[in-house]
């Protein structure tokens, strides 16, 4: 089978299987990639890794872009991106023509299984603002910082609860507090 | 067709601002997609239906950022007016394409700049930068979900849904309780509840 056909199968079978996202998603990528096809070394994997996590966007996507793209250019890049997004982008679609929000609302089977199901899923959500907390090392000190984000987001003001903002001003601090200890190195 | 226009400049911006994983994404994705719905140009996405994309996204493969991107980019098309299935198709292509452009270009055109400076510092400045703001956005997520959509309003639906929430919650957390299995969990009892009790 051509090269392009095998990086589309491989991230089609990825995309298919992995629930949960991206870090669900790395360790089967690399049992694929590194151990079953032999395609990167685990060094070089780890490599393209940190690039997808350093960029913007869905980290399984940003993965088979930087693998296919190290294997076979552009066109191995897209063939590893269609291949991881287009189970997804089937199984929604499905989904979004027949459980349509007004079934959803109106079926009094459904909406009340969705009733339930919906606290559920903000509990799903404040899981990771914890767990991110912990990684991201947010201390009594600095907790402050997503406090303020949230709050600000939350209240809905114009302009300064658009998360896009806080996105750029976290960035160019992290830059500027970089390059200031360089300087005072 | 302003709509497809407005659809993919927002599914743009989610997939070029998207630092942080998916749960760091929906609070992009509710202030370009739920927020808009309550403006003027109504694409009628309530906080209940968005709460709704992410249980389905939860239950179904993939990455909550493309599942999300699908879904609303075939309901909205439909709630401004176009009735054919062709053209709500379109409106998911569309979203789904837009939302990974921008880091696709971007990974194809700075892998090279990020690899030579992956241990130099400037990546792990910014990232340093950008981890304790992600924590911020994943906590405004759930806040903004934390509401009476989600919750009823009446006292008895929200000392159901508390109860639900502070469970599930406690399940993810310290037990290795699967989340597709909790929220199949609390489904159930949204049905018994509900449906059966009618309460």
């Amino acid at each position: 089978m051509n090269i392009y056909l095998q990086l589309f199968f491989t991230f089609l079978k990825i995309g298919a299987f992995t629930f949960g996202g991206g870090w669900a998603m790395i360790s089967i990528i690399e049992k694929e990639i590194v151990e079953k096809h032999g395609w990167l070394e685990r060094e070089e994997f780890l490599d393209l890794l940190a690039v997808a996590q350093a960029v913007p966007g869905i980290l399984a996507v940003n993965i088979s872009v930087v693998v296919g793209d190290k294997l076979k250019g552009a066109r191995g890049s897209m063939a590893a991106a269609i291949g991881t997004i287009l189970p997804s982008f089937l199984i929604i679609l499905a989904i979004a023509i027949f459980l349509t929000p007004d079934t959803i609302k109106n079926n009094p089977v459904i909406s009340s299984i969705f009733k339930g199901i919906r606290p559920a899923v903000v509990a799903l959500i404040i899981a990771p603002v914890l767990t991110s907390a912990k990684s991201a090392g947010i201390t009594w000190r600095t907790v402050w910082i997503p406090f303020v984000v949230a709050v600000l987001i939350y209240s809905g003001l114009p302009v300064i609860s658009n998360p896009i903002i806080f996105i750029i001003i976290g960035g160019v601090i992290g830059y500027v507090f970089h390059a200031y200890r360089q300087v005072s190195n | 067709m302003m709509v497809y226009l407005h659809l993919i400049w927002s599914y743009l911006k989610i997939g070029l601002f998207g630092f942080g994983g998916g749960y760091a994404m929906l609070s992009l994705i509710e202030n370009e997609i739920v927020k808009h719905s309550n403006g003027l140009p109504a694409w009628g996405i309530s906080e209940q239906t968005f709460t709704d994309i992410v249980a389905i996204s939860q239950m179904t493969p993939g990455p909550i950022g493309i599942n999300s991107a699908t879904y609303i980019g075939y309901v909205i098309p439909g709630n401004v007016g176009y009735d054919s299935v062709l053209l709500c198709l379109l409106g998911s292509l569309a979203c789904t394409i837009a939302v990974v452009v921008p880091p696709f270009l971007l990974v194809s055109y700075t892998s090279h700049f990020i690899r030579r400076h992956k241990d130099s510092g400037v990546v792990k400045g910014i990232m340093s930068g950008l981890r304790p703001v992600v924590v911020g956005l994943i906590a405004s997520a759930a806040l903004l979900l934390m509401n009476g959509d989600n919750f009823g309003t009446e006292t008895l639906d929200i000392i159901t849904s508390t109860l639900l929430c502070v469970v599930s919650f406690l399940a993810v957390k310290f037990t290795k309780v699967h989340p597709i299995a909790v929220i199949v969990g609390a489904g159930f009892v949204g049905f018994i509840v509900y449906y059966i009790f009618n309460v």
